[in-house]
């Protein structure tokens, strides 16, 4: 049965080429003479959204599905993914992933805080199961090489020593699967990642700068002649016109303060204020969308 | 989405197969001619992988319900036909299915049913073994990618020496499961032949009833057949509990007790309710171990056996080597289970529309407008998620306009009343919703997304795209004149890419009392050809962080460091960038140009 399957994960955003590479892993197992299954979801996640793969291997697999804390290693093309998928990871198995970024833009709505909630880079986040975490820059290693694409590759070098296979199927599962005139750049890469060193860890981002908190909304409703210009631009849908033609306000909470219904009124009929100096020693209201 | 071509021959060579792949090999070497289908997740694959096969003919229906009959029609024909769809398409065929169960078939019909538990990409989580019971239709799960090939060349036969439809039904773990199969010779299947036979084709009240008892006779002795069948396998040891499985459940069993004696169906309708009374008296304990609705367990308690089952198995969801091994924890069989908690602090990534998506501009018209949206299925119903949100509803294929209708009749909008529907959905199971419209002279508008595919399962081939699954040109349907030929008076046909002319012709049929169509006529980004122009870029120093860029909610923008009165500028990814212009038209300060024309914006 299945005492001796191991499993591993490979996990990233839609589009980063997930599912190529774990088809790549489960050829390389099958070539090595393993019973492999390898299981991921389509559909949805194909558009933007989290990606992840099951691979299991062994004289004879049950379950194509890894059990969650039992894979030997979990490969993340992408960092937020990483931590997303680390509770598979085995206590004392491995995280290899890229120092890549991709942030969502739905995390990019707070307009009080103006901070993604993405996650920084932790050598120590996984440490408590005593799970290593190891840094790759495949990008930079795949530039390195002439094609940003073949990043993929460089994580599956680096992974490949947890895998524990001969080299040459490796090889012949690259060979065999990366598009037709890639071969050579995908091996080369593979080999680059299987000696990539430990990457340094990005910076930090930058903390926005104070941001004054929402703004107020004056709108002198005599000079309005009910254009519907400034509800069509606004971009936090703040305004409204009512059915008798009254400019409403509707959202104040979210205005920025861009001032471009402000700088539209043909009528200077509305003036954007920053908010008084009293009210904004509160701390910012966050997590306004989610 | 990568869809392997399946292997030619090389016959006894072992290959990695999906699960669906794997069923449409089975198709292949049980020597069926027709396989037809409609796309689905997580069914689609299946007849994508053996389209280049020049021997059979294989084809996209618009809807499910069009290909069962002409998989009956292919079937009674005299060749074997195989028939797919994901586990909603059924309840748009069923009523043909529930009276071909009847009629029985010609040559071997089999129809593949991609059920999705967990709801990956689906909008309900309908168990199809439902359906096999209430057709009385057998129904076989194949739990690998070894099964699936073997289950559905087996299928044929059951077929024909049953004379009855038979259903293969897989989940998403099956049908999206690579594992190693051996491949097989082709059988070659000639053309039986039609057989005029009234009584059993010509389903009048008079000769439907000889079939009833007919299909009762015939379920029993699928029954008899299935209690003796290598599809009930019996393993492991042990007599202080067993377990009665089906499907891919039986592998997370395995996992997580490898040695648990353990009955297995792989038809798991008719049950060979013989063969369990049997396994339960080897037994102290029954468990059934069964993914979605407890209907062995169900079927197994109106028999006289005692099982237990659902009070330790979730019903809601897909079932997983942990929640199998919860489950029997809390069933006093194995050791506590410890959960492992996740890694705290990661973001929320849930799906979006694609950078250059033309579905987009319409939905931000519609949400300025404060529009109640009747929505359909397929990409845009991620119109519904921040930051677009303009989509109120969202049911089955083609419900968008009869909804509209009803809504419209209501009175209760409060809002314009306006439907949103794919060309591929439209040609689906709009067009009756749409004649609807015009009967009733509904106040609404329907904007038919028209991107010249079906994108949302990776961009299938439709009655409108000219094209067929095999590759052949085809007479592509005329939506502008359909709409037209069903009495609608007010037909316009913009290019989403153009801002002003979306919300101006949106704004415009809207106004239109009466029935008005507004029909969208950019090709998706991704499917057949990946569109990418030039692709655009911020400036920095002009850009004032309005944000207004970020309603579109395009995955190529996000917040960049540099920050303006206090708010996030942005920036865009050029590699993922199509060039679409939409958020070069929203931007006021024209921060956003094109990258090409950089030393201009420099002047």
């Amino acid at each position: 049965m299945s005492d001796n399957s191991k499993g591993l994960l490979l996990a990233g955003v839609g589009g980063q080429g997930v599912i190529l590479a774990s088809m790549i892993i489960a050829d390389a197992l099958m070539r090595a003479g393993f019973d492999v299954k390898q299981s991921e979801v389509h559909g949805m996640a194909q558009r933007g959204g989290s990606v992840v793969s099951h691979i299991r291997w062994g004289k004879e697999v049950a379950s194509p599905l890894v059990e969650k804390g039992s894979a030997e290693v979990l490969a993340a093309f992408e960092w937020a993914e990483a931590i997303r998928w680390v509770d598979y990871v085995r206590n004392e198995g491995a995280v290899v992933t890229d120092i890549k970024t991709i942030v969502p833009p739905g995390a990019c709505n707070d307009t009080h805080a103006w901070s993604t909630a993405y996650p920084r880079f932790e050598i120590d986040l996984f440490r408590s199961r005593l799970i290593e975490t190891r840094f790759v820059d495949a990008t930079a290693n795949a530039v390195q090489l002439g094609n940003v694409r073949a990043a993929n590759s460089v994580i599956l070098g680096s992974v490949a020593a947890f895998v524990g296979i001969d080299l040459i199927h490796w090889e012949e599962a690259i060979a065999s699967l990366v598009p037709k005139g890639t071969e050579e750049i995908n091996l080369a890469a593979f080999h680059a990642g299987m000696n990539a060193p430990m990457a340094q860890i990005p910076a930090p981002p930058a903390e926005p700068a104070e941001y004054l908190g929402p703004h107020l909304i004056d709108i002198q409703q005599d000079w309005c002649k009910s254009c519907d210009i400034c509800p069509r631009v606004c971009p936090e849908h703040c305004l409204k016109l009512d059915t008798d033609g009254t400019l409403l306000v509707i959202n104040a909470d979210a205005c920025t303060g861009c001032r471009l219904c402000e700088m539209l009124c043909p009528d200077f009929a509305i003036t954007i204020r920053p908010p008084a100096a009293a009210e904004h020693h509160e701390p910012a209201i966050s997590g306004r969308k989610m | 989405m990568t869809v392997d071509i399946e292997p030619r021959s090389e016959t006894g060579t072992t290959v990695l197969l999906s699960g669906n792949e794997a069923i449409a090999r089975g198709a292949v070497e049980a020597g069926a001619l027709v396989a037809v289908g409609y796309p689905g997740t997580p069914s689609t694959e299946i007849l994508e992988s053996i389209a280049h096969r020049t021997e059979m003919q294989v084809r996209w229906s618009p809807n499910e319900k069009v290909a069962l009959d002409v998989a009956l029609g292919a079937s009674l024909g005299g060749v074997r036909t195989l028939c797919t769809m994901k586990h909603v398409g059924l309840n748009v065929a069923a009523d043909t299915f529930m009276t071909m169960a009847y009629t029985g078939v010609g040559a071997g019909l089999v129809i593949v049913v991609a059920d999705d538990p967990g709801m990956h990409s689906s909008q309900n989580e309908q168990d199809t073994r439902a359906y096999a019971r209430m057709g009385g239709v057998p129904l076989l799960e194949p739990s690998n990618s070894k099964e699936a090939k073997a289950f559905t060349a087996l299928a044929f036969e059951i077929s024909e020496q049953f004379d009855t439809p038979v259903l293969v039904r897989t989940t998403t773990r099956v049908s999206h499961n690579r594992g190693v199969v051996e491949l097989g010779d082709r059988m070659d299947k000639p053309v039986v032949g039609f057989e005029r036979n009234p009584q059993k084709y010509v389903m009048i009240p008079g000769h439907a009833r000889g079939r009833r008892p007919a299909l009762l006779r015939r379920l029993k002795e699928l029954a008899e057949y299935a209690e003796t069948s290598p599809l009930t396998k019996e393993s492991g040891t042990g007599d202080s509990f067993g377990v009665v499985t089906s499907g891919i459940v039986h592998n997370y069993l395995r996992e997580v007790l490898p040695d648990a004696k353990a009955l297995k169906l792989g038809m798991s309708h008719p049950l060979p309710i013989g063969r369990i009374r049997e396994f339960s008296k080897t037994v102290d304990r029954l468990f059934v171990l069964e993914e979605l609705d407890p209907i062995v367990e169900n079927d197994l308690r109106a028999a006289g056996i005692a099982v237990e089952g659902k009070e330790f198995f979730p019903q809601v969801g897909e079932l997983s080597p942990d929640a199998v091994r919860r489950g029997f924890a809390a069933a006093g069989i194995l050791p506590e289970y410890l959960s492992i908690e996740p890694a705290p602090g990661t973001v929320a990534r849930p799906p979006l529309l694609c950078p250059g998506c033309p579905h987009t501009p319409p939905y931000l018209a519609l949400k300025r407008l404060g529009a109640v949206v009747t929505g359909d299925i397929g990409c845009y119903t991620l119109a519904a998620l921040e930051p677009l949100s303009s989509m109120d509803t969202c049911i089955a294929m083609g419900s968008s306009i009869g909804m509209a209708v009803g809504m419209a009749a209501s009175g209760g909008a409060g809002a314009p009343v306006v439907a949103t529907i794919g060309d591929s959905t439209f040609l689906h199971g709009g067009i009756a919703g749409l004649a609807d419209a015009v009967y009733a002279d509904a106040n609404i508008t329907v904007i038919i997304l028209d991107n010249g595919t079906t994108a949302m399962t990776g961009g299938q081939e439709h009655p409108g795209t000219g094209t067929t699954l095999q590759g052949a040109e085809a007479k592509a349907v005329d939506l502008v004149g359909l709409c037209e030929a069903l009495g609608v008076r007010d037909v316009r046909v913009i290019d989403p890419y153009d801002m002003g002319a979306t919300y101006s012709a949106i704004e415009g049929a809207v106004a239109h009392i009466g029935p008005s169509v507004v029909i969208t006529n950019r090709p998706c980004v991704e499917a057949p050809v990946k569109v990418r122009d030039t692709p655009f870029k911020v400036i920095a120093e002009a850009c004032t962080a309005c944000q207004l860029c970020m309603t579109a909610g395009c995955p190529s923008i996000v917040w960049s460091e540099e920050t303006f009165e206090g708010r996030r500028k942005v920036v865009i990814d050029p590699v993922t960038c199509t060039g679409c212009t939409i958020c070069a038209q929203l931007c006021p300060p024209l921060a956003i140009i094109p990258i090409t024309s950089e030393a201009e914006a420099a002047r």
